[in-house]
């Protein structure tokens, strides 16, 4: 993974006494409120219900296991024995206090990390693919171009008070597992298919939220050498044009659908041509040099693993299970990448104690090169496990309670912390995941089902991508009382489509009970072994509608 | 206008005067700022005008009119209306890098110390605070970090 440089090492460090200076300004009143929120911010750090909420930035999730102490470290020290992992891929941490929080960082700084650009109107933590490098059928590892981005966006002089926040994720295979259809920026790797030659397509204007977007290519195909000036003409031309009287209309998608997108092309286009030629040129040199921090491991030659895997798995069902559900192949034979569900029942998704943020980095120091990586679906991955070790890791993760074997299945909801935490949610959002968890307890029933994708928000700031969940759950305010409004249909990966409303929202305690009806219903019409999605989209959304509210 | 500015890394008294929109053309040649509408109005007269000439820009101002006139600026002032309003800072690279517009670009307006780091990035070489802004302690806001990932 990436190791940084001197310089990347003084900035961290200089950003840490920075902020010390600024906390210690707003503490002694010399900086107001007003002025102190944009600081606080761009450090991720949010006034929340009941104390501050630090989010730290994990690029393009990946974490070593010294990383991933410190977090554990951090979480014991500073908070209440906890962090929750976010759909971006990042780190939040709940209850630290503000005058800590220069403490945090400076520790975080000690092991490669820091909160920089984790919020605020600013370019964020680039994400990826979180199987990047492990997964077959990759053209190429996204995350050297993450890191360029990362390092180009950081303290950009130009694009620090943009509109509105603005996001970037890459993707380096045809199933997009980082999606990249629902950013302010989507890069795919791809080949030119008339030059043979690797490059990129760009896609502007996704996104989710109150006005959720599929993105539009604005560019087919970029070689890479223009990365940079590409990305600094799509920003300039929103940073200059994009809405800034209404924050709820500010984002670059909405810029890009009043312009519409052949318009916005040309003048991003235009922009372009200014810059491509100003020394903004990502040579090969700089690609290969990034590239060299991405190697792959010294992977052990190739075992067979599969005898000892089969063995075990007859011999215990509960090992079979996991094996099937939560783990995958990997580009290697002998080797298998491992979901660690973040997801058990009656656990908020995506809360990590430290307890078990110690025992994942010592267990990726045994089993998976001491590297661990974050999905945006909120849970942890091994990429590289040996086959022959997946029985003796099961039987650790269990100790750790993260072996529920539920990856892909409805109780592996991706779910923002809501009321629960956040200032800005209408409803809760976590005991709506724990009462889905606790109804659908039937596990042979939910590998029946198949693949379903739960995800659930607390208001239309969707940080839990509803619209992108195959069963989208949004949590409304009526009068005082938790409301929740149900779409259908929704993905975020290669055939991103944005979920239907079903009709009007149900009660806090009827969610389960009505979600029970739908799968009912798909369970009644299903064409053999048709996915849900699939049934969803071949069906349109009358046939559950009739049977939820008949 | 603030009385004084911090210019470079020095604090200085400023020695522009402000052009009203109604006020006449003074019948000196002390150092005025016009506004970009007059300019373009009364052009003629205003390039006449024997004095250093400088224009105040909103950040909503079309730059590529001005262009022909840059040689004739000794300072182009950009308005921040408000701290998080980051217009200017795209303004202020294209002049200098697409126009390579070389006289004193002074940020005016709802700027903060904690930006001006940025500013001087993009090209900005002079600063008016506002009055909650102490510009006795400017200069060493100009510089929180020893190097940078943009060229």
């Amino acid at each position: 993974m990436y190791q940084y440089s001197t310089v990347d090492q003084r900035l961290v460090e200089e950003r840490v006494e920075q902020f010390r200076d600024q906390t210690r300004r707003f503490i002694d009143g010399q900086l107001s409120e007003e002025a102190y929120l944009p600081l606080r911010l761009m450090n991720g750090v949010y006034i929340q219900r009941h104390s501050p909420m630090l989010r730290i930035a994990i690029p393009y999730g990946l974490l070593s296991s010294d990383q991933l102490r410190k977090l554990a470290h951090i979480a014991r020290t500073y908070d209440r024995g906890f962090g929750h992992l976010t759909t971006r891929q990042n780190i939040q941490f709940n209850w630290p206090k503000l005058e800590q929080v220069p403490d945090i960082l400076a520790d975080l700084a000690t092991v490669q990390m820091h909160a920089i650009q984790t919020s605020g109107n600013c370019i964020r933590n680039t994400t990826a693919d979180h199987l990047a490098g492990a997964i077959a059928g990759e053209l190429e590892d996204p995350r050297p171009y993450c890191e360029l981005i990362r390092q180009w966006s950081t303290f950009h002089p130009e694009f620090t008070y943009l509109p509105r926040k603005f996001k970037i994720a890459v993707s380096g295979t045809e199933n997009d597992r980082a999606a990249t259809q629902v950013h302010d920026i989507g890069i795919q790797i791809l080949q030119d298919p008339a030059s043979n030659e690797v490059g990129f397509r760009i896609l502007v204007g996704g996104g989710l939220g109150r006005t959720p977007v599929i993105a539009k290519v604005v560019r087919d195909f970029l070689p890479k050498k223009h990365l940079f000036s590409y990305l600094e003409a799509i920003l300039r031309v929103y940073n200059l044009a994009g809405r800034r009287d209404n924050k709820h209309k500010a984002r670059i998608k909405i810029l890009v659908n009043s312009l519409g997108i052949e318009r916005f092309t040309e003048l991003v286009e235009e922009e372009w041509l200014q810059l491509k030629d100003s020394g903004l040129a990502l040579d090969d040199a700089s690609i290969k040099q990034m590239q060299a921090h991405f190697q792959p491991f010294e992977y052990a030659p190739e075992t067979n693993g599969k005898d000892s895997v089969a063995a075990k798995r007859s011999d215990s069902p509960a090992f079979s299970a996991w094996y099937e559900h939560n783990t995958q192949p990997h580009r290697l034979a002998g080797y298998r990448i491992v979901t660690l569900s973040v997801k058990a029942p009656e656990q908020p998704p995506g809360d990590l104690t430290h307890e078990q943020m110690d025992g994942v980095a010592e267990l990726s120091d045994k089993y998976s090169f001491g590297q661990i990586r974050v999905s945006h679906e909120q849970n942890l991955i091994f990429a590289d496990v040996l086959e022959t070790d997946l029985h003796t890791l099961w039987l650790e993760l269990v100790k750790l309670e993260l072996a529920t074997p539920n990856i892909g299945c409805l109780t592996d909801v991706i779910c923002c912390p809501g009321l629960d935490y956040c200032g800005l949610a209408n409803a809760t959002a976590i005991p709506i995941a724990k009462q889905i968890s606790a109804h659908f307890d039937d596990m042979d029933y939910l590998y029946d089902l198949g693949e379903i994708k739960i995800k659930i928000s607390g208001c239309m700031n969707a940080c839990g991508h509803h619209h992108v969940g195959h069963i989208g759950i949004l949590g409304v305010d009526k009068k005082g009382e938790e409301w929740y409004q149900i779409t259908l249909g929704g993905s975020s990966e290669e055939n991103a489509s944005l979920g239907k409303i079903i009709g009007k929202a149900v009660a806090k305690n009827d969610v389960a009970k009505t979600i029970a009806i739908i799968l009912d219903t798909f369970v009644a019409q299903r064409q053999d072994q048709e996915s849900f999605l699939d049934a969803v989209h071949r069906l349109g959304i009358a046939p559950f509608k009739d049977a939820v509210y008949g | 206008m603030a009385d004084q500015i911090l210019k470079g890394e020095q604090v200085v008294a400023d020695d522009w005067s402000f052009l009203g929109s109604e006020e006449p053309l003074p019948n000196t040649a002390q150092p005025l700022v016009f506004e970009y509408g007059r300019w373009l109005e009364q052009h003629d007269q205003c390039i006449d005008y024997p004095g250093p000439k400088g224009l105040a820009l909103a950040n909503t101002d079309s730059l590529s009119q001005l262009v022909p006139d840059l040689d004739l600026l000794q300072l182009i002032c950009i308005d921040f209306p408000a701290p998080g309003d980051g217009r200017g800072y795209s303004l202020a690279r294209i002049l200098r890098e697409r126009y390579d517009y070389r006289g004193e670009l002074r940020a005016v307006g709802e700027v903060q110390l904690d930006q001006l780091y940025l500013l001087r990035r993009v090209g900005f070489n002079a600063f008016a605070l506002p009055a909650n802004q102490q510009v006795s302690d400017a200069a060493k806001y100009l510089k929180p970090f020893s190097a940078s990932y943009q060229k």
